[in-house]
């Protein structure tokens, strides 16, 4: 017993005497709480990405952690707690449903900054948020898919009613519709971020409610494989390349880039700069990419999707300009009115032209 | 709203192949849950037989070598489960969780170059000219082998455990444990041959998801599939015929909500994602209205000397 106790002591003093000579001074902790697997090959993946490049950045001087398929609401509060006792600096917490855990384990932990992506609730000086303007990837596909669509009726997958959401099948379908008024928007609401077999169920049912084109704002690459095995369905990849699955039926897609971002933050941090801030970012900075467009979309749409891309990250087209009416018919946008961000951030309603009713 | 868009036939084929993985988990947990073991790990062995059938699958191009290592691979995880419980005597509830932590972690390591890649498709099972009748054959008859394969385990549990002696020791061993030992049964063997067929049944289940229904191979693709599994174990009282209704209306509903929600049905959404666990739930607890119980040694650890 006192052997062992002896031991024990002595390997503990050993390891905390070469930790203290290694380094010289702390490590740099950085914690990221995910919402899905990192082998989703979508959202959560590319967050990994992110983390990676951060390693990658800073090599020893950093340290990070993660913890995966966090669901939202009281255990990310758990998790995020467990993280700032184990002593992470800077946190990123990446879904939308962190938004109030991420403000409440803030206020406990005053000395360690959040990040969280995609929401609005700053409460505390430690949290700030970030997201980028998917919207922008959005209307390039809407433009893709109203050209590319045969029976004219395009499948949306959507996870949960929240404004981010929302936005994208609006600018989706504003960008469809300007090429081909006669298109319909089928939507189905799956109430989840990551679930491949119901994401391919739904993908499914669209399919055979006559879509040819389907696209997705969930994060696995399920629906991809349900309209290659359908065929003739074009789809578009979701947060990540998803590249194994061009040129058909993935014609191109949205690439978050998460890691000049990350990078930036986790310097700030360690250069004692960190403030609480807002980014939205979109194509022009590079937060938001478009993958390859495939051969498979003819070469005069090709050249136009890339012409609206290049609007879009010059400035010198918003996503959302009127004029616009929202889904009853009264005024969104003037002719030539853009929106503010401040109403493109809370977005809750239709623009004209969209059938269905928003879960509240 | 348009409810012609529906297209009946494809409809009930969806509903089957959304029900026949929880279908699969589920008789084999029942089995195992009547020879009066909780193995909560049903997740774990499901998402294993996920990765190891697709592996296998896409090796050698056979889908049904695909399903058999599927059942292989799902059964011999569950035998770290049958050593911590029955040899460890560790508890059962926290030893089947760490199975489906286990679980998840060895189905991404294994997974990891499997990312992306389709697998050999099922053929349809070759049952002649019954398929080509209108409408009856399609629903009846156009399914793969593993929706038959599925619905003939039910029915064989329900024989084995209402006819058979087999049937009539394995509950023997569930309801009183000391008492099946006294009369000289080996307690443990049968109950780790339970787990076993759980497993196997676990893993071809998450097979199916990875080979049949998505089809492609991702990281924590079976979603909590293991868990409604269990869940429907126990609202069915633990008979074999009920498991097989709670999960064609599980399944079912799961897929006609969808189907509504693309069709424009004037429901709101909130209600219609809600319907299969509510109508299931439901329907289940007034089946079990009659004098159903748990088994009676469920849960708890059997030892000799005890």
């Amino acid at each position: 017993m006192k052997l062992t106790h002896l031991l024990v002591t002595a390997a503990l003093a050993l390891g905390f005497a070469s930790a203290a000579t290694a380094d010289g001074h702390a490590k740099t902790k950085v914690g990221f709480v995910y919402v899905g697997p990192v082998g989703d090959g979508g959202w959560t993946y590319e967050h990994d990405q992110g983390r990676l490049a951060v390693e990658e950045e800073f090599g020893a001087a950093v340290e990070t952690v993660y913890v995966e398929n966090v669901a939202e609401g009281p255990d990310s509060e758990r998790v995020m707690t467990q993280m700032a006792l184990d002593g992470a600096d800077l946190i990123f917490t990446t879904s939308f449903g962190y938004m109030d855990p991420t403000n409440n384990v803030a206020a406990k932990f005053p000395d360690v900054k959040f990040e969280h992506a995609t929401g609005y609730k700053r409460l505390h000086p430690n949290v700030s948020t970030y997201s980028a303007r998917f919207y922008e990837g959005r209307a390039i596909q809407g433009h893709i898919a109203g050209k590319m669509t045969k029976s004219n009726i395009i499948g949306y997958i959507g996870s949960f009613p929240i404004p981010e959401v929302i936005r994208g099948i609006n600018s989706a379908y504003i960008h469809a519709a300007k090429v081909n008024p006669d298109v319909e928007f089928k939507i189905i609401w799956v109430y989840t971020w990551f679930d491949p077999a119901k994401e391919a169920d739904a993908a499914k049912v669209l399919i055979e409610q006559g879509a040819d084109v389907v696209l997705q704002h969930t994060d696995s690459t399920a629906p991809q494989a349900a309209a290659q095995e359908a065929g003739g369905v074009v789809t578009f990849g979701q947060a990540s390349d998803m590249g194994q699955y061009a040129p058909f039926p993935r014609v191109s897609s949205i690439i978050d880039d998460w890691a000049p971002y990350y990078i930036a933050r986790t310097r700030a941090v360690m250069e004692g700069t960190w403030e609480s801030m807002d980014t939205w970012d979109g194509i022009g900075p590079g937060m938001v990419g478009i993958g390859d467009i495939s051969d498979a979309v003819p070469a005069d749409v090709k050249a136009e999707a890339l012409a609206l891309k290049a609007a879009l990250g010059d400035g010198s087209y918003h996503a959302f300009t009127g004029p616009l009416n929202k889904q009853d018919g009264s005024p969104f946008l003037g002719a030539g009115e853009t929106a503010d961000d401040g109403t493109l951030a809370g977005m809750n309603f239709y623009v004209e032209g969209i059938e269905g009713d928003i879960p509240q | 709203m348009d409810l012609s868009v529906i297209n009946p036939v494809l409809l009930i084929a969806a509903m089957i192949a959304a029900a026949t993985p929880i279908l699969l988990a589920a008789i084999g947990e029942l089995v195992v849950e009547r020879a009066g073991v909780l193995n909560l790990g049903v997740e774990g062995m499901m998402i294993t037989g996920a990765v190891g059938g697709f592996i296998i699958a896409v090796t050698t191009g056979s889908p049904y070598l695909g399903f058999l290592a599927a059942a292989v691979g799902g059964a011999v995880l569950s035998l770290l489960f049958a050593f911590l419980t029955q040899v460890a005597l560790a508890n059962q509830v926290a030893s089947g969780l760490a199975l489906t932590l286990f679980g998840l972690g060895l189905s991404a390591l294994m997974g990891q170059s499997y990312v992306g890649i389709k697998p050999p498709r099922m053929a349809d099972t070759p049952l002649g000219p019954l398929a080509d009748i209108p409408v009856v054959g399609p629903i009846v008859f156009g399914h793969d082998i593993i929706v038959y394969v599925g619905l003939t385990l039910v029915a064989a549990t329900w024989a084995a455990l209402t006819f058979t002696r087999a049937g009539l020791i394995l509950r023997a061993v569930g309801e009183n444990h000391d008492a099946a030992h006294a009369l000289g049964y080996k307690v443990k063997g049968i109950r780790t041959l339970a787990i076993m067929f759980g497993g196997g049944c676990a893993g071809m289940g998450g097979a199916y998801i990875s080979l049949i229904r998505v089809p492609q191979w991702t990281e924590g693709m079976t979603a909590g599939v293991g868990w409604i599994a269990l869940a429907l174990v126990v609202f069915a009282s633990w008979k074999p015929w009920r498991v097989l209704l709670g999960a064609y209306l599980f399944g079912g509903i799961a897929q006609l909500q969808l189907n509504l929600q693309g069709a424009g049905v004037a429901i709101p959404v909130e209600y219609l994602a809600m319907s299969p666990y509510i109508v299931t739930i439901v329907v289940l607890v007034i089946l079990s209205a009659d004098k159903s119980r748990a088994p009676g040694s469920l849960g708890r650890t059997f030892h000799a000397s005890q």
